[in-house]
């Protein structure tokens, strides 16, 4: 395998912290709402340019880093932009951007209280998931995990009622044992191989360590990432977590937050223990095993759900161990297929969260049952919304397609035919609780959106341009940000081991 | 010149002003303040000059009255002792620019005894720090405690009766202690710190050495308020005006913990208390069992104070855990931990001060939404020390979590691992049960019958309360100080706490 070649670049520290420098700046000017979310807007895209320029060299091996300072003796606090992260960065940058305006119209709309906590904490999310997807080393990893834990609270209960309160302290009560966990398997780690930094292929290398260890060790940092990334029996505060405003869930609980889970997970996977160690000691088993009871059973407890943002929360505790699953299988086409799901159900589950925001912002309706012939009253918002529901049950052309083709190629490359079958199932069930709001919203009719029309253009245009976005990452992967070939890079590098 | 004499000038300074302040300030009051920042600002710059010192050339000693050791007594600055008088005397000083305004408010008749006795203490606390003689340890021991009995005694009416328990219980820890050296003594001959290091290996099994060394080691846990001897500890930070709970909480037990250390690991070696008496394991033990119990407790409590009083039990035991399992790395973390906490703990108390100041109470049950309206900024400093309470990163208090983790991995000693993490948690709920009262919880939902509500009930826009600047600023600073260390901690590490680890651990 060719060499990745390490340059040295402050890059990295700027899409990290632009975010973060405009906190003081949104604070700061409380009084003046348009100023205060031009700051955000232009933070997003500042963060969002910084990350693209990266692109080119992540594309040629190329590697930027950033040493910011010795954190504890023999560790640095580090950045690294290996195409990983960068892949990371991008969608979770570029779906910011979106959001942004998304969220003006959104907290405008409801009138909000609070509405510079609201954005301040958002900037600081940002910034802890860019951290997030360009740590050079577990430790660095810990730090933003933690900080993104704690900002995304004041989001969580943003609107201070008795249930968001609780869902807050349900939040932190799963992320903060995570965080705990993930500290003493860091901890762990370090005092086996006296490293902690990321390595294509595992970091464990040629080291002797027992398997009970090896599992007991893969265990704890399961129940670190494993809660981001919302794997059963650990998923519960997700749906909890829906008492959020819509443009959280639509970026945090979709995108940032628990896709930093499950980037988690395959760095765990992919650059702590590396296929072969998780082959050689049966973790990838595991794996399998939790991602495809995660799947079929999320799936199942949709239908159960009339609200329909929680009903799209266990959608995505189903979707996010679709990518878990594509980490499991430990094929180069199966982390390809897990590694693009990330991108690919970002764009759309982002879509069907800022649907549903838009239809409560409008017509004040959260149930699926109250939702008979919303499509006529907001034609381009349930278009979007069918596009998102097609591209999760998988079919094409929109791109929910592409990343679950290259998943069950994976299955079949691995041998594992229930996987593929489980991945069969899923598609079916997404169509069995999606669809049929679709199909309330078109062709059936009540008289609850008599004089309605759209929501404000800021949340419609928004959602027009992401659903647009899954429709032509499921035609052209390539197409802007050589998606495919950044995921197909990634997989040939964990499973080669670029060193 | 005045190098050699660092180690002697800085309790004394502190001696002087105990002196000069009745003495001038009963002539003319408004000479109090410049005297006690004089004192503590001076005792502040020969702390941090002294450590510059001692990390580029090596221990400072002197020989009081030109006595040569071990016949007379000696002061020696080296990087344990040098570290100490920093924290010591940087933290006393914000806490005393902070106490003016309580001081004046609380205890506005006592004012020149108050800060005397104050300057007593810190003398007492800096000689224990920087003596090399174990009976000069206990002369100041005990101006440290008796000045400490008075500053919690000045307090609310139950206070005496809380101070006089802390004297009972902190005057057998002292006999205790003394016993323990007039053992050591009747073997060696010697009281000589260095001296006693060199002649106790050869005699470490008579039973007279073990004797005396486990009666100092009791002696010190009673004053380190080491778990299950802090009986004395919640009621004296409590009822303690909050002048004296701020100035005590942060450093007092931290002191003890150092005259542990010092003990356990320089005057005898560390594989004396691990190996041959196996004392380490009742240390780790009875520690971990603190942290569980203090974080326990913390979470019951309905009086700020008395939470942070119980958290500080719990606070204790990490650094006697760090101790107990005698690795560098947990020793790292144990010393870290005297730092951080000291920061994290005298910003939390500065807190409630300005609570007390501003509100009229620190009763968490009655919090509500209004203080972050308006008590903006101590809010936003209590926010960031109990992120750091709870370990989150880059805040101080999850390094020294860190290094105790891995030195707990590194001995395999999971179940102390297990209790680290876990008190984490347990710190979390027992600040976000208050963090959530303050940002979340909206007024009209609490008991407005009480006094201190009134005039928040008279205009519904709530003003900015905040305290003044000389309040504020000291909290502020804690606050940033304590995401510095958390960041740059590995500075700390490598150029200081890397030479405080002794030989042989």
């Amino acid at each position: 395998m060719n060499v990745a070649e390490v340059y040295s670049s402050s890059i990295p520290f700027y899409a990290v912290f632009v975010s973060l420098i405009a906190v003081p700046l949104i604070l700061l000017s409380s009084r003046f709402p348009n100023l205060r979310e031009f700051w955000t807007i232009a933070a997003s895209f500042l963060k969002f340019a910084l990350v693209f320029t990266l692109l080119p060299d992540a594309l040629h091996d190329r590697v930027a880093e950033c040493r910011i300072l010795e954190i504890t003796p023999g560790i640095d606090l580090a950045l690294k932009t290996d195409a990983f992260g960068v892949f990371f960065a991008l969608i979770a940058s570029g779906l910011w951007i979106f959001t942004s305006f998304y969220s003006i119209g959104y907290v405008r709309g409801l009138n909000e209280q609070k509405q510079t906590r609201y954005f301040a904490s958002f900037a600081i999310c940002l910034s802890a998931t860019m951290g997030i997807a360009f740590s050079a080393n577990l430790i660095t990893f810990i730090v933003f995990y933690e900080i993104l834990t704690v900002a995304t609270y004041p989001l969580v209960i943003h609107k201070e009622t008795p249930v968001a309160i609780s869902a807050g302290r349900k939040y932190l009560l799963y992320t903060l044992s995570a965080g705990v966990l993930l500290i003493a398997a860091a901890g762990w780690t370090y005092s086996l191989i006296g490293t902690l930094d990321f390595q294509p292929g595992g970091m464990f290398g040629e080291s002797a360590i027992s398997g009970e260890a090896m599992k007991g060790l893969f265990l704890l940092f399961l129940g670190g990432v494993g809660v981001k990334a919302s794997i059963m029996p650990i998923h519960s505060w997700l749906p909890t977590a829906m008492a959020a405003p819509t443009p959280v869930s639509a970026l945090l609980h979709a995108v940032a937050v628990v896709k930093s889970g499950v980037f988690g997970v395959f760095r765990v996977v992919g650059f702590v223990f590396g296929p072969d160690v998780m082959a050689a000691h049966g973790l990838d088993i595991i794996l399998l095993i939790l991602s495809g009871i995660t799947i079929i059973m999320a799936s199942l407890l949709a239908f159960n759900e009339d609200n329909l943002k929680r009903r799209l929360a266990y959608s995505t505790v189903g979707h996010l161990s679709y990518i878990v699953m594509g980490a499991a299988l430990l094929s180069a086409n199966s982390f390809t297929g897990g590694i693009l799901h990330i991108a690919t159900h970002a764009t759309m589950k982002i879509t069907l969260f800022f649907c549903a925001g838009a239809i409560y912002v409008n017509v004040h309706k959260e149930n699926i049952s109250d939702l008979d012939g919303v499509g006529k009253a907001m034609p381009w918002t349930m278009g979007a919304f069918t596009v998102g529901a097609i591209g999760l049950a998988g079919i094409p052309p929109v791109d929910g397609f592409i990343s679950k083709w290259y998943l069950g190629a994976g299955a079949l490359e691995s041998g594992e035919i229930i996987a593929l079958m489980i991945l069969v199932i899923s598609g079916l069930l997404n169509a069995g609780y999606l669809f049929p709001i679709v199909h309330r919203a078109f062709f059936r009719s009540s008289k609850n959106f008599d004089g309605h029309g759209e929501a404000h253009p800021f949340m419609v245009v928004p959602l027009i341009v992401t659903a647009m976005a899954s429709l032509l990452f499921g035609l052209a992967p390539n197409l802007f940000f050589q998606f495919y070939d950044l995921a197909v890079k990634i997989s040939q590098s964990v499973i080669g081991g670029v060193h | 010149m005045i190098e050699q004499n660092l180690p002697v000038l800085i309790p004394v300074s502190f001696l002087f002003a105990a002196l000069l302040i009745p003495l001038i300030g009963n002539w003319k009051q408004s000479s109090t303040y410049p005297l006690v920042f004089g004192a503590v600002g001076f005792a502040f710059f020969l702390s941090i000059y002294g450590l510059s010192r001692v990390l580029t050339d090596g221990a400072i000693h002197y020989q009081l009255g030109g006595w040569i050791p071990p016949i007379g007594i000696e002061y020696v600055l080296d990087p344990l002792s040098s570290f100490m008088v920093v924290v010591i005397t940087g933290v006393a000083l914000l806490v005393l620019v902070h106490s003016k305004s309580v001081v004046e408010l609380e205890l506005p008749e006592k004012l020149i005894p108050y800060y005397s006795i104050a300057m007593l203490f810190l003398a007492g606390l800096c000689g224990m720090v920087v003596t090399g003689d174990l009976f000069n340890l206990y002369v100041f021991l005990e101006i440290s405690s008796l000045s400490g009995y008075a500053l919690i005694a000045v307090g609310e009416k139950r206070s005496s009766v809380a101070a006089f328990r802390y004297l009972l219980l902190g005057t057998i820890g002292a006999s205790f202690y003394l016993l323990g050296l007039g053992f050591l003594y009747i073997v060696t001959g010697s009281l000589n710190l260095a001296d006693l290091a060199k002649i106790l290996p050869h005699i470490y099994l008579e039973p007279t050495v073990i004797v005396g060394f486990v009666l100092m080691v009791g002696g010190v846990s009673i004053k380190m308020a080491l778990f299950p001897l802090h009986g004395w500890l919640p009621d004296a930070y409590t009822l303690a005006p909050s002048a004296s709970s701020a100035l005590i909480a942060p450093i007092g037990t931290k002191v003890a913990a150092y005259v542990m250390i010092r003990i356990v690991l320089f005057v005898f070696e560390p594989n004396y208390f691990r190996d041959t008496l196996h004392v380490a394991d009742i240390i780790t033990w009875v520690s971990a069992a603190g942290i569980l119990f203090g974080s326990i407790m913390a979470m019951a409590q309905d009086e700020l104070k008395r939470m942070l009083a119980y958290s500080s039990v719990a606070q204790i035991g990490y650094i006697g855990l760090g101790l107990g399992m005698a690795n560098p790395l947990a020793l790292t973390g144990a010393v870290l931990h005297v730092l951080n906490h000291a920061f994290m703990k005298a910003c939390l108390f500065l807190v409630a001060g300005n609570l007390r100041t501003k509100v009229g109470h620190s009763t968490i049950s009655e919090f509500d939404d209004s203080l972050r309206k308006t008590m903006p900024w101590t809010m936003a400093a209590f926010s960031i020390a109990a992120l750091s309470m709870i370990g989150i990163p880059p805040t101080a208090g999850f390094f020294s979590k860190w290094y105790l983790i891995l030195g707990g991995i590194e001995n395999s000693e999971w179940i102390f691992v297990a209790v680290i993490l876990s008190s984490s948690l347990l710190n979390a709920v027992y600040f976000f049960r208050v963090l959530e009262k303050v940002y979340l919880r909206s007024k009209d939902t609490v008991d407005v019958h009480h006094a201190h509500n009134d005039h928040v009930k008279e205009n519904q826009a709530v003003k900015r309360n905040e305290v003044g600047f000389s309040m504020l600023a000291p909290t502020i600073i804690f606050a940033i100080g304590i995401v510095l260390l958390g960041i740059f901690n590995a500075v700390l590490v490598n150029e200081v706490i890397n030479l405080i680890i002794p030989a042989g651990i």
